[in-house]
């Protein structure tokens, strides 16, 4: 177990330096920052004053030892366009509520999926069965902004029901659910897909036959055999919404996170934060890789990870 | 890597046993290829979902595609005195049926157009990507060894990162247009392609006609394309058929956040964009283009799980042991 995970922390330094090398390559090809940073009627003189005080004289392979020195000590710079501040503090302060979105939608997701996906394999192709595989199938056809969308405009225009901007819990519950909504379509479907195979297989049957009861067959034979399918994909949904796609429902619902900030950066050309939350992001990935390959473990042991 | 060679072969040998495991699995199954193309259409008539999908895509190809002979206005085309026309079901007439938008331009005319810009974005990024992730997948597979490593290293680094945040700075770089957000795209999306097909070549490597082929002195690439290439075309097609459905959400996501298409070019995802601006005054602007993307999605999902059933005889089998004859598919293809 350590010398894998150890291996995989490897595997994911790999992936972390691939994605910040890809990032710091692009950033320099999206043109001078200095432009964006000084007004217009700044003189030349001025603009390489301060593009040698940020070090886009240099060599761009100076530049990326440089940064990449800096990055080890988790030293990203500072802002650009939040003037002198370090970088990695305003993603610190930022992250939180990306987190709280994060956290909340997989929750939601969780907790909605596995009760659908089960309850549609115990009779696959009955009416209830088709009833929820049509549902997720529109969950996960339905573009995430337009659910958000209809949401805000039923809730808070027709009925009047939630006042944006206050109350801790219609404030994070619609926008957790229009993260989670594609992904409960998904993982629902992987559930049931699983469960119908394990349901049809001969331990289940020998269970049966011993006169185990329904419901222990379901909830504790099959559903542990089922859950690695599952732990894949659900892994796969965390890093999905971690790697840009609460973006989407920060943008619809005005929520201050880091996918704001890295649209703010992107538009502001602010190289030192877009690295920065790039970085953050890539660990965080690695780190749900990592916590998913343990998860195989515990759910099956004999899941060989050597 | 801190694995040694035996570790590597070890791995590798493991992907081939698991590979051929599969394969065993599918022999003397009563359903081949051949029989199951046959049965095509009438496993499309059993199949009311399918069929629904196939007759609502057929329509909307069809509009999208003979748009400038069909629309009635062109995707530009109008100015403020003919902006916010209510659309026919909210007293409006039907020189514009579903009304015109802030600018003044016809809706229906925009939904054909940008139909046929998503649509014909989807199309290009699955043959992009398809063609670069099966020539990659299929050297992997079939050079094995160091080529293999290598090329699959690339491909975890890349599914490591599943990045809208990624595409978002590329678009910055090459400035948003169709060209970029269709390279983008690709780049993101070639690697299950690989991966599937790595799968499928090193289990037929395997295979007593491959092994002859190479024996009668067949060249490398005769033997991938002309032997081995065939086997991938069942999972194949349903892999790109909903890759092609996730590609229309993808296009319409970076156009809807303002950096994908710009003006005056339409997609569905710049509509829905559009749609942003008088939202609460004007919200049918911002539903139209949603409901579309969502049923052209929809009916994409319910066409692949006619495919799936048409062309895999386990999923065949399991539907019928099952008596599930619903629509239903496992997702597994869109990870």
């Amino acid at each position: 177990m350590g010398r894998y995970l150890s291996q995989r922390l490897v595997q994911g330094l790999v992936v972390i330096l691939g994605v910040t090398t890809l990032v710091f390559v692009v950033t320099r090809m999206i043109g001078d920052p200095v432009n964006f940073i000084l007004p217009l009627s700044a003189s030349e003189e001025q603009r390489a004053a301060l593009r040698a005080d940020l070090g886009f004289d240099r060599s761009i392979l100076s530049q990326f030892w440089s940064f990449l020195s800096d990055a080890v000590r988790l030293d990203f710079g500072e802002s650009t366009y939040f003037r002198n501040e370090d970088a990695l503090g305003i993603v610190r302060r930022f992250l939180p509520k990306t987190l709280q979105l994060v956290v909340a939608g997989m929750i939601v997701a969780f907790v909605l999926s596995v009760p659908l996906g089960a309850i549609a394999a115990l009779r696959p192709g009955k009416v209830l069965d088709k009833f929820l595989v049509t549902l997720s199938l529109i969950g996960l056809a339905t573009p995430q902004f337009f659910l958000g969308q209809v949401i805000l405009l039923f809730t808070s225009v027709k009925f009047n029901l939630v006042q944006f901007g206050d109350g801790p819990w219609t404030h994070l519950i619609f926008p957790a659910l229009t993260l989670a909504l594609p992904a409960i379509g998904r993982l629902t479907m992987v559930v049931r897909s699983a469960m119908i195979d394990e349901l049809n297989s001969q331990y289940v049957k020998a269970a049966r036959a011993k006169g185990v009861s329904r419901r222990r067959i379901v909830g504790v034979h099959a559903l542990r055999n089922a859950a690695i399918p599952f732990v894949t994909l659900f892994g796969w949904e965390v890093i999905r919404a971690l790697a840009g796609y609460t973006l989407v429902v920060e943008a619809v619902f005005d929520w201050p996170g880091l996918g704001d900030l890295a649209i703010l950066s992107i538009r502001e050309r602010d190289f030192f934060l877009i690295q920065t939350i790039v970085f953050v992001v890539a660990v965080m990935v690695v780190l749900v890789n990592i916590a998913i390959d343990i998860a195989y473990k515990i759910i099956d042991p004999r899941v060989k990870i050597a | 890597m801190s694995g040694t060679a035996t570790d590597e072969y070890s791995a590798h040998q493991h992907d081939v046993d698991e590979a051929l495991l599969a394969e065993q699995g599918m022999e003397g199954r009563p359903y081949e290829l051949r029989a199951s193309t046959t049965g095509l259409f009438s496993e499309l008539r059993a199949d009311k979902a399918g069929l629904l999908s196939a007759v609502f895509l057929f329509i909307v190809v069809f509009a999208a595609f003979a748009a400038p002979l069909l629309a009635p206005y062109g995707p530009v085309e109008g100015n403020p005195s003919t902006s916010s026309i209510p659309p026919i079901w909210a007293d409006g007439s039907w020189d514009h049926v579903l009304g015109t938008d802030t600018q003044g331009y016809d809706v229906l005319s925009r939904l054909m157009y940008g139909a046929r810009t998503t649509l014909l974005i989807g199309l290009a990024v699955v043959a992009i990507a398809g063609l670069f992730g099966v020539v990659l997948g299929l050297i992997a597979g079939y050079r094995g060894g160091r080529t293999d490593r290598w090329l699959m290293r690339w491909v975890d680094v890349q599914v490591a990162f599943p990045g809208l945040l990624i595409a978002l700075i590329m678009i910055a770089v090459l400035g948003p247009s169709m060209t970029s957000v269709i390279f983008v795209l690709s780049f993101n999306g070639w690697m299950v392609y690989a991966r599937m097909t790595r799968g499928v070549v090193l289990a037929a490597k395997e295979r007593p006609y491959v092994e002859a082929a190479e024996m009668v002195g067949c060249r490398p690439r005769r033997v991938m394309f002309v032997h081995i290439l065939p086997n991938l075309t069942s999972s194949l097609v349903t892999l790109a058929v909903l890759e092609f459905a996730r590609i229309i959400l993808a296009e319409a996501t970076l156009s809807f956040l303002g950096l994908g298409l710009q003006f005056p070019e339409v997609s569905l995802g710049v509509m829905a964009n559009g749609g942003r601006d008088a939202f609460f005054s004007l919200p049918r602007l911002a539903i139209i283009p949603g409901v579309v993307i969502t049923l052209i999605v929809l009916a994409v999902n319910f066409l692949a799980s006619w495919l799936r059933v048409v062309f895999d005889p386990q999923e065949r089998e399991k539907r019928f042991a099952a008596g599930a004859t619903t629509a239903a598919t496992t997702v597994e293809g869109v990870m």
